[in-house]
């Protein structure tokens, strides 16, 4: 069927496997998104600056004290998530309550500091990060050639979306979240230290960003700019999807990128416009998101 | 009325609260003793719902003395007070609705041990167990007073700040409800119930606690309800 409109299986698997590549960046990334949104009211435009640092903690890691992969995976995000607790602590909850805008300019403003700052050191030409020695190399499956670490990647993003689905649908911590989302005031009545729990969240959040740097170090160059790039498609991600359900998030997030790699297929010329594209359509027809509410 | 022999639980001296700019409680004071049911009545817009949220320091801004078991509480955050044993029941009911029933139930921490089981809470509100999966919104008026009373009872806290349970509903929950602030008086709850149901107030309260335009203008003991009736009548407009 494939080979009747000229277009081999295994470059359009192939393509498609790239997509759900793209696709789990884009999840990882909205989730936190929605997750900082539902509860600060922030839409934080540092988001792809805390991912770019969470690359650059890996990279760093391993270059100056030989800290591998693997512990840099578990590093990376437990440092800028302290970093971004700071950065709640110190900065965001000042402007608690002010209207959506400030917190936008604030963690805009911030992430250009970031950026410039890291650019200042290390240039924007990209710095290499390699493939685990754990994961190099692939398989090749018949229909299409399957690289171990790509593999990983799409696996481990999907087991920790939907582990944060988990934690905020069916724990006790998820439900007081939800609630302190609803109703802060109430729920700080009832004993629960919610700024506490915002500085958490905000942490949490910019923990999964972090994460996905370090995932994404192998795959894509290392460069001040990375995060600021990703960020602008995962903000379409986010308009798509709406803000309201993480599972959403998460859907949105993998149907896009394999919606990508399908025009990456059929028409090349379109695959980095078609996310804006269908964003504009569903601005239209849907304001709030294919899983958003209406409010 | 205090009976001199113990402390009151509650003393609020001189309390004046803020909304934003606008000035709502003027110099506000009363007090409570253990296991006393005092209410606040008083017009719509005397200032009653904002006492509460002022007691619960749930208010930006608030002023003069609140002495909660001889802890002063004014300028407390709202968490803390809720430690020290207060649990609040607030006019809208204040069930969220995207958890479920069980959810709601188990958001407040307890705060102190021998608070009321789940299966004692169903025991009371039998609706509630039906519903238990439900989302907290999908329950009607009566329901949601009853899983916000139960949601509180669930923490241990043995002073109650209830804002209107009654408002709204039928007469046969109403009286359910009754039953319940009933039976917490018995086992030595004291309670703050605001009511705009004066039957319902007399039948279950101590004292009436009287507030106009953000102060207290009368405390009638309930036992001279049918003397002062007249005065009662002038404040509240019935
Ligand atoms: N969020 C708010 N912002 C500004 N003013 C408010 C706010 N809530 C209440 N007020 C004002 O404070 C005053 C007291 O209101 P409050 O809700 O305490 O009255 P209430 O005695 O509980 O009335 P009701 O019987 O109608 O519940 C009113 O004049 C009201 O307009
Ligand atoms: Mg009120």
């Amino acid at each position: 069927m494939f080979e009747l409109i000229g277009i081999p299986p295994q470059a359009l698997l192939g393509q498609l496997f790239l997509g759900l590549i793209n696709g789990s960046f884009y999840a990882t990334l909205s989730l936190g998104l929605a997750v900082i949104f539902g509860l600060l009211h922030i839409i934080n435009f540092a988001h792809g600056a805390f991912y770019m640092l969470g690359a650059f903690a890996a990279w760093f890691g391993l270059t100056h004290f030989g800290i591998g992969y693997w512990s840099a995976l578990v590093l990376a995000p437990l440092i800028v998530g302290a970093a971004g607790i700071a950065v709640e602590r110190l900065l965001i909850a000042r402007i608690s309550g002010l209207n959506v805008l400030y917190g936008l300019l604030l963690t805009f403003g911030l992430a250009l500091v970031v950026q410039g700052l890291v650019r200042n050191f290390y240039g924007s030409s990209g710095l290499r990060y390699p493939v685990p020695a754990d994961l190099a190399g692939g398989k090749n499956l018949g229909f299409m050639f399957l690289p171990w670490y790509r593999g990983w990647v799409l696996a481990i993003s999907v087991v920790v979306c939907l582990t944060t689905w988990f934690v905020i649908e069916r724990t006790r911590i998820g439900s007081t979240l939800r609630a302190a989302q609803e109703n802060p005031g109430l729920v700080e009545a009832f004993g629960i230290n919610v700024p506490r729990l915002v500085s958490l969240t905000y942490g949490v959040g910019v923990a999964l960003a972090a994460f996905a740097g370090v995932l994404a170090a192998p795959i894509y160059s290392v460069q001040p700019e990375m995060g600021a790039d990703l960020l602008i498609v995962v903000f379409a991600v986010v308009v798509i999807g709406g803000m309201g359900s993480i599972l959403g998030s998460i859907l949105t997030g993998l149907g896009l990128g394999l919606i990508e790699g399908l025009t990456k297929v059929f028409y090349p010329e379109a695959s980095n416009v078609v996310i804006f594209v269908i964003m504009v359509v569903v601005l239209m027809i849907k304001p709030e998101g294919l899983f958003g509410s209406a409010q | 009325m205090p009976d001199g022999t113990r402390p009151p639980r509650l003393t609020v001296d001189g309390l004046n609260a803020w909304y934003g700019p606008s000035h709502v409680l003027f110099g506000v004071s009363f007090d409570v003793a253990p296991g006393e049911v005092v209410t606040l009545l008083g017009r719509n817009g005397a200032g009653k719902t904002t006492t509460l949220r002022a007691l619960m320091g749930m208010l930006p801004k608030r002023m003069g003395s609140i002495l909660f078991d001889g802890v002063e509480t004014i300028g407390l955050p709202g968490r803390r007070i809720a430690r020290l044993g207060m649990g609040y029941v607030p006019e809208e009911r204040g069930i969220f609705a995207s958890l479920s029933v069980r959810e709601n139930l188990f958001l407040p921490p307890e705060i102190a041990p021998g608070g009321a089981s789940e299966e004692e809470i169903y025991g009371l509100f039998p609706n509630l167990r039906e519903r238990r999966f439900s989302r907290g919104t999908q329950l009607s008026g009566g329901e949601q007073q009853m899983l916000a009373i139960g949601r509180i009872m669930r923490t241990g806290a043995r002073f109650l700040l209830l804002d209107e349970p009654t408002e709204g509903l039928a007469p046969v929950i109403v009286e359910q409800i009754g039953r319940t602030i009933a039976a917490l008086k018995a086992q030595g709850f004291t309670v703050i119930l605001v009511e705009q149901n004066f039957r319902f107030a007399a039948a279950v309260a101590d004292r009436h606690v009287v507030m106009e335009t953000g102060r207290v203008v009368d405390t009638i003991p309930n036992d001279q309800i049918g003397a002062s009736m007249g005065r009662l009548r002038g404040y509240l407009g019935i």
